[in-house]
């Protein structure tokens, strides 16, 4: 069954008398514990998609489905909450919080988002630095650890409530190779280990490379799948 | 910080000036006999309270326990004359230990002479002492005219130069209340009025109601109160001038409210601004709008108590040093009064809840403005 199902999803952005349409009518279903990208130039609308995903947004037109639920029908309230519970985040840019620590930022969720106790807390913060090697550093401060130590710590950030789905808008763009890979790899660790999907937004050949299929995006359209449904990737 | 100093330094001043006023010769209330205060100028000496009705009161005055003075007191206007030129005077007749226990001043009011005032002496005003070019040692004659219309004078050797209150145009002088029935020839104790001291200044409401209430039952003839009770604050013009030290404190409070809730909006505006990519982290993954509201709250409320500590401990500090200091100012003609500031907790707690509750209205529209912020907007922020 589809973790992910999409029918018809399309989103125009209205800037004054201009309209944008940044999806034109996308259509595709991802399955529980998969490991996919969507790729395209800019402009191509896979932020667009992933933020709709997300529930950061709603579309226009279309039926968007995630974990069985519509999220166009999702309050503010309600996608806030939705999110909480089932996906998590990995950003380009990382976006972790300058004033916490890594051990603070990885908690951050637990506490703020879920209310978990603090001894559950502990242990799955714990746990999580150490999958992803940041357990030496968990009294830094951001500014403190280099581009890939912070990605890493995104990652735990984004896979400590336990989520189904977790979404990666261009995660290495920042990262040289070698980091890159290390931080791809851990990604792929915690998909194994945790049943996660992972829905990739991306140019870089390196998790295009790592990932199970490739959907293709041009102008809002979704042009190509690899490999075909039931098929795989090479 | 600088609403506590000033409340305290204003305080201490208005204080003073209530103390030289009410200690140096008005006391902290008065009772005349009904009418008497409304032609005061004149000193009428058909509106003296009688021996009779003098008694009630201080019968009355001993039964309540915040009073610890009255002095009696017989006014009269008459004429004083050194034999060769002659002015108007006016006269308080005071027993000298009762006066001096309820206007503890008094006796550094007198420049020249003894510090008292004896049978047979007269405590003369500076201002008829340097026009009639008497001192302390003459001989003087004060003149009067008593209530049947005849006129009686006597003679007073000069027991001392007393400042004046009000200013060097004053024309009060003192005598013994004893001569002061000998010069009206009153066979029988007649009183203007009651000066009050009280052991606490702060009861001055509660003590004056009381005994209004206590004396309104004294009725005359014709079913009038025979007692006129009033505070200090009805008898000097200078009450004015501490009104508006209280409404001067009352705006500057205004201020403080209008400074901490533009700084402290200022601050948070910024605070959120320049977190809207922060902002839109949390809200992306999953923190609810209510508790992204919260968060900025508790940072303006948490402002506002930083605040709060830190100008309430350098209030503190400064009141210290001003005390430390002895800032000396001059009121009337009392000079080198020292400034004295203090701080009372009513105020301490006020002026920081007030920081505290404007700093959280302050932190109101910036958190709203950053709960209700779409976090994919907030995400492509720069």
């Amino acid at each position: 069954m589809s973790l992910v199902n999409a029918k018809n999803l399309t989103k125009i952005y209205r800037m004054g008398e201009i309209e944008v349409e940044a999806l034109k009518s996308v259509s595709f279903g991802i399955e529980a514990a998969s490991f996919i990208s969507f790729i395209g130039p800019s402009g191509s609308g896979k932020t667009t998609l992933l933020n709709l995903i997300g529930c950061l947004d709603k579309p226009t037109s279309g039926t968007l489905k995630v974990a069985d639920i519509s999220t166009s029908d999702l309050t503010r309230k309600e996608a806030a909450v939705f999110r909480g519970k089932n996906l998590g985040f990995i950003f380009q840019d990382f976006n972790l919080i300058p004033v916490l620590t890594v051990y603070e930022n990885v908690e951050y969720p637990l506490l703020m988002v879920q209310n978990v106790p603090a001894e559950e807390r502990k242990s799955r913060v714990i746990s999580l630095l150490k999958t992803v090697g940041m357990i030496d550093q968990k009294n830094k401060f951001p500014d403190q650890i280099s581009g890939g130590q912070k990605q890493r710590v995104a990652v735990a950030r984004a896979l400590v409530t336990n989520p189904r789905l977790v979404l990666a808008d261009e995660p290495t763009a920042n990262l040289d190779s070698k980091t890159a890979f290390m931080v791809i790899d851990i990604m792929r660790q915690m998909k194994e280990e945790f049943g996660v999907t992972f829905i990739f937004s991306t140019h870089d050949p390196k998790i295009v490379s790592e990932v199970e299929a490739v959907y293709t995006l041009q102008d809002g359209m979704l042009i190509g799948r690899s490999p075909e449904e039931g098929g795989r990737h090479v | 910080m600088f609403v506590l100093v000033f409340i305290a330094a204003s305080g201490s001043f208005k204080y003073i000036m209530i103390g030289q006023i009410t200690d140096s010769m008005l006391g902290h209330l008065q009772v005349h006999k009904r009418g008497y205060v409304a032609s005061i100028d004149s000193l009428p000496l058909t509106l003296n309270l009688s021996a009779k009705a003098e008694g009630k009161l201080e019968k009355a005055m001993k039964t309540i326990p915040e009073i610890e003075a009255f002095s009696p007191r017989v006014k009269f206007g008459g004429m004083f004359s050194n034999f060769v030129e002659t002015t108007n005077i006016r006269v308080n007749g005071v027993y000298p230990e009762k006066e001096i226990a309820t206007v503890p001043l008094f006796l550094s009011r007198i420049k020249q002479g003894e510090k008292t005032i004896k049978k047979g002496e007269i405590l003369i005003p500076e201002l008829l002492a340097n026009g009639l070019k008497v001192k302390a040692g003459d001989t003087v004659v004060v003149i009067a005219t008593n209530r049947d219309g005849s006129v009686n004078g006597k003679q007073f050797v000069v027991g001392g130069i007393i400042e004046s209150v009000t200013g060097p145009g004053g024309r009060d002088g003192y005598m013994h209340i004893e001569d002061a029935m000998e010069v009206l020839r009153l066979e029988e104790m007649e009183i203007s009025e009651v000066a009050v001291r009280l052991k606490d200044f702060s009861k001055l409401n509660a003590v004056s109601n009381r005994l209004d209430e206590m004396m309104s039952k004294e009725l005359n003839k014709k079913g009038q109160p025979v007692f006129d009770v009033r505070t200090w604050e009805k008898l000097s013009p200078f009450y004015n001038v501490a009104r508006m030290i209280d409404v001067m404190t009352f705006f500057i409070k205004l201020m403080l409210i209008a400074i901490v809730l533009v700084s402290i909006m200022n601050v948070m505006i910024m605070a959120v601004f320049e977190r809207i990519r922060e902002i839109g982290t949390i809200s992306a993954i999953g923190t609810k709008p209510k508790k992204i509201l919260s968060l900025f709250l508790i940072e303006g409320f948490s402002l506002g108590v930083f605040g709060a500590v830190v100008g309430n401990i350098l209030a503190i500090v400064i009141v210290f040093l001003i005390n430390l200091v002895k800032i000396t100012f001059n009121f009337g003609r009392q000079s080198g009064l020292v400034l004295s500031p203090s701080l009372n907790t009513g105020d301490i707690l006020l002026i920081s809840a007030i920081v505290i509750v404007v700093s959280v209205v302050a932190a109101l529209q910036p958190a709203f403005k950053a709960s209700k912020m779409e976090p994919v907007e907030a995400l492509r922020h720069i």
